[in-house]
Order: structure tokens, then C-alpha cells, then sequence
């Protein structure tokens, strides 16, 4: 019973959060709603038993990639709309018609036909953070590694990228030194 | 689900409200109180005794201020962010044990609202939501040094999440396992983790610091450079939902810090349960210690702690960690 409702609760509670998020002009209700949705998200996990997962997703979704959003976000005024250039309605409607008639479609289609296994049987006494670290360190051990190979050199493409004159300090120079190095900046612009 | 755990677990998460609300208010009163005598002054003496109604009147007139909320600011998220604080902070102590198990009427109470199998994960990642307050209340502000505050939150708490992490990673390594009360019942047989671990410990100890936002990193609500930061626009008992975010998260790491690395309660006698209140005491002082010995350090001087001397250390300590536990 408290499985079930909370089910429709949060699976109300995220559909709406989404829905904010994907119709309003306004950018911190767009932020507000997207990172509620993500959190709402972490409900399914933990009703499934999966608390190894519901926490990661709070913790990667709304901890790290919603206030790396926010970050992009002070660029401008929050709290002003945002113009949006709205293009033809029906073909939206059509095609989020459609893709969400495909993926209910793609995920049904292997219950519908009772064609579902499971690969990895449950393993006696391990808990479901033992689990995952089985299942990932076993059988996807390579896209795990893949993953963790293509993140660190996106990390060092942005070091280089954003590492130019990391050890310039504004704080720490006295005034000649700024002069010095704005006039530097001037030379190479007049050259 | 039986109805005997439904009624317990309501009553435990109506009683630790309560209590940490209530702490949050009896903390400003010790903060102010310790950095009085610190500083040669005697603090609050006028309302009560020793000034202990102060509290009290805190609390009345917080309630009773007007909840002014200016024209310029985004008025749904301007009203719900100090809310993201409190709730936040109070959502991360359902994992944490405050007590030994203990019997009452011959019922068993265990004091904690839901012995996850990931306690410590979802503590870490509940704090870490807390950004949410400072970031959007800044955000909806309108005000300009509400939005420094706000981006220096952000950087703030997405860096120093980085640390703790790393630094809970060895202790979590040794021990096997993610539950706080696991923590809690291995180090009954293998001694505290604080003396194989003690670079971890302090670097966790520091991390708390920043994700606590407390001197010496205290940048989100600078006063002298910044006014209060994100809470320069609120008034009235908005400002004072920061303010109880704040001390019940102050409460809850100094919780999780002797939990984690010195032992928690023991083996659950009641000795063992005013051990760990003990050292929770300690680790609340010396957060009020700290602000009245240190002064703030400068962003730029708080990154570069982050990144190039803290994150090395656990990274380098999560390393010889598994060396040690693998060979």
C-alpha cells in the first residue's frame, strides 16, 4: 500500500516538476524545478531497494550537475523572462507525442511478450551497493573503464582550456603589476 | 509494516525536530556566550539569567518581524529557500544514530529514523543539497552581493563536496560497508579509525568547515566584504531558517565526525552514549573556537586549499589505502 502511493505521489510530484521545468520563461523556476524533478527521480530507486542508486542520483544530478547549471546561470539576470522564440506548436506536440509513444513502447514491448530474463541472478548476502560494484566491475568492467578513461580527458582538455594564467592572481598583485600586465594584454591587441 | 514501527519512526522524526530546533536556538546562545569570553566580553546577560532567555527572545522576535519581500526578487523561489536549508539539513539525520539503542517499557527504540544500508552517502548527499538554499536565495535576490554569495556557495560546496568525499572513501574502504551503524560496530573490535586514518580524518574535519560554511570559510555570508550575502534581502523568520539550516547542520557533521572516525557510542552502553555527546560537544565547540581564533581566508586562497593541497592528500591517502588493504 505505502509502495503505491508513493509511487503515483512522486510519479505526479516528478511528470509536474518536468512539466515546469520544460514550459516556463522564467530561468530559477526552470533551475528550482529541474533539480526537485531529479531529486523526486530518486524516490523510484528507493522504492525499487535500490538505495545505492537513489543516493548517487541525488548526489550526481541535483548535488553536482544542477549547480553546475546554476553556475552557466550567472551570466545573466535571473530574474528577468526570457524571450523564447516559440516555433511552430504542433510539430512539438507531435513529435513529444511520439517519442513518448516510442519509449513506452520499447520498454513495454519485452514485458507485453513475457520475454524478459534476468542475466545476473541475485548473489546470496551481498547488498545492493555489493551488487552494482559486482555487476560493474565484472561484466561492463571495460565501458566502466572506457567511461572513466574519457572523463579524465575531458578533465585535462579542461584544465588546458581553462588553466591560462591560473596562477594570475588580482588579489595578491599590487597596482603596478596589474598596469604592467593590462599593458601587456594592450600590445598584443595593438600589434 | 506493522503499526508499531509507523508510530515509532513518526515519534523519533517529531522528537529530533524538535531537539535540533531547539538546539539551533541554544546554539547561537553558547556561540555568542564562548566568543564573549573569548574576547573579554560577557555576551548576552540581560534577558534571564546569564542571559539564557535570549534565545527566547530571539525567537519571539523573529516570529514577530515583518516578512518583507522586495519588489525586484523572484517571489516563489525568493520564499522557498530558506526552507531548502532547514529541510535539507534536517533530511540527513534520518541516517545518523544519535544514541545506542536503548530499551524503554521493554520496547526497544533504536535512535535513528531509518539504518539505510548507504547512511553515510546519504547524509554526504543531503548536505550537499543544502547548496540549494544559499544558491537559489542568492539567485531570486536581485541583489548583488546575494549573487556573489551565490556563486561562491556554489564553487564553495561542489569543491569541498570533492574532499569529503575522498576523505570518507578510506574509512569506508576499511570498513566495508556504507551504514553508519557498521562504521559504529567495526571500530568496537578494531579500535578508531582516527589513528589509522589521520589524514583522513583531518581532511574530513576541514571539509566540514566549508560545507558547514563556518569561519575560516565563511565566504558565502562575508560580512565585510559581502553583508550577509544571500541573506542581506530576507527579514524576519525567512533570515532565521538559514540561520537554524546552519547550526542543525553544524550539529549533525559534529555528529557524523566522532561516528565516523572516533569511535561513535561505543559498544551502546550509557557511558558510551555520553562519550559521543561528548565528543559532538567537542567538535561544536571547536567550530565556535575556530571563528573566534581565525579570520576568514580570502576565494582564491580557499580554492587553491581545495584543489591543490586538500583533493592531492586524499586522493594520494585513498591510494595507499588500498595498497595497504590489497598487499
Amino acid at each position: 500500500m505505502f509502495e503505491a502511493v508513493a509511487f503515483y505521489l512522486f510519479a505526479f510530484l516528478t511528470i509536474t516538476m518536468f512539466y515546469i521545468t520544460v514550459t516556463t520563461s522564467q530561468a530559477l523556476y526552470a533551475l528550482s524545478a529541474l533539480a526537485a524533478g531529479m531529486i523526486f527521480i530518486s524516490a523510484f530507486f528507493f522504492i525499487l531497494g535500490a538505495d545505492f542508486l537513489g543516493a548517487v542520483q541525488i548526489i550526481v544530478y541535483t548535488g553536482a550537475v544542477m549547480a553546475l547549471y546554476a553556475f552557466g546561470m550567472m551570466f545573466f539576470d535571473t530574474t528577468r523572462e526570457v524571450k523564447e522564440n516559440h516555433g511552430n506548436k504542433y510539430i512539438v506536440v507531435a513529435l513529444g507525442t511520439l517519442a513518448a509513444v516510442l519509449v513506452v513502447v520499447i520498454f513495454a514491448a519485452p514485458m507485453v511478450s513475457t520475454n524478459m530474463q534476468a542475466f545476473y541472478p541475485m548473489t546470496e548476502g551481498a547488498g545492493n551497493t555489493e551488487m552494482v560494484g559486482m555487476v560493474l566491475f565484472t561484466k561492463y568492467l571495460v565501458p566502466f573503464e572506457v567511461a572513466a578513461f574519457m572523463l579524465l580527458v575531458a578533465m585535462i582538455a579542461g584544465i588546458v582550456l581553462a588553466g591560462k594564467k591560473m596562477d594570475l592572481s588580482l588579489t595578491i598583485m599590487n597596482a603596478e603589476e596589474i598596469q604592467a600586465s593590462e599593458d601587456e594584454k594592450n600590445k598584443k591587441v595593438l600589434s | 509494516m506493522d503499526n508499531a514501527y509507523l508510530i515509532e519512526t513518526v515519534i523519533k522524526v517529531v522528537v529530533i525536530l524538535l531537539v535540533f530546533s531547539a538546539l539551533a536556538g541554544i546554539g547561537t546562545y553558547f556561540e555568542r556566550k564562548i566568543l564573549a569570553f573569548m574576547q573579554r566580553r560577557l555576551g548576552p546577560m540581560n534577558v534571564g539569567p546569564y542571559g539564557l532567555l535570549q534565545v527566547a527572545a530571539d525567537g519571539i522576535k523573529l516570529f514577530a518581524k515583518e516578512d518583507i519581500i522586495p519588489s525586484g526578487v523572484v517571489v516563489p523561489i525568493f520564499k522557498i529557500a530558506p526552507v531548502i536549508t532547514a529541510a535539507t539539513a534536517f533530511m540527513a539525520a534520518a541516517a545518523i544514530p544519535f544514541l545506542p539503542s536503548f530499551t524503554v517499557f521493554g520496547y526497544e527504540v533504536h535512535p535513528i529514523v531509518a539504518d539505510i544500508n548507504i547512511g553515510i552517502l546519504y547524509v554526504l548527499g543531503v548536505m550537499a543539497i543544502g547548496l540549494f538554499g544559499p544558491l537559489l536565495g542568492g539567485m531570486a535576490s536581485a541583489n548583488k552581493f546575494a549573487l556573489l554569495s551565490a556563486a561562491r556557495a556554489a564553487a564553495v560546496f561542489i569543491s569541498y563536496e570533492v574532499v569529503t568525499g575522498l576523505a570518507a572513501l578510506a574509512p569506508i574502504m576499511m570498513v566495508g560497508s556504507l551504514s553508519l551503524i557498521d562504521f559504529n560496530n567495526y571500530q568496537i573490535e578494531n579500535g578508531w579509525i582516527v589513528w589509522s586514518q589521520p589524514v583522513a580524518f583531518i581532511l574530513f574535519w576541514i571539509a566540514a568547515f566549508a560545507e558547514t560554511g563556518r569561519t575560516p570559510f565563511h565566504l558565502i555570508a562575508n560580512d565585510h566584504e559581502i553583508i550577509d550575502g544571500f541573506g542581506t534581502e530576507y527579514s524576519g523568520m525567512r533570515w532565521g531558517l538559514f540561520f537554524i539550516g546552519e547550526y542543525a547542520n553544524m550539529f549533525f557533521i559534529s555528529f557524523v565526525i566522532p561516528i565516523i572516525f572516533l569511535g561513535g557510542f561505543g559498544d551502546g552502553t550509557v557511558l558510551g552514549a555520553f562519550a559521543l555527546l561528548g565528543k559532538m560537544a567537542f567538535f561544536f565547540f571547536f567550530f565556535l573556537w575556530t571563528r573566534a581564533a581565525w579570520p576568514d581566508v580570502r576565494p582564491d586562497q580557499l580554492m587553491w586549499l581545495c584543489w591543490k593541497v586538500l583533493m592531492p592528500l586524499a586522493v594520494i591517502n585513498v591510494v595507499i589505502t588500498g595498497f595497504v588493504m590489497m598487499f
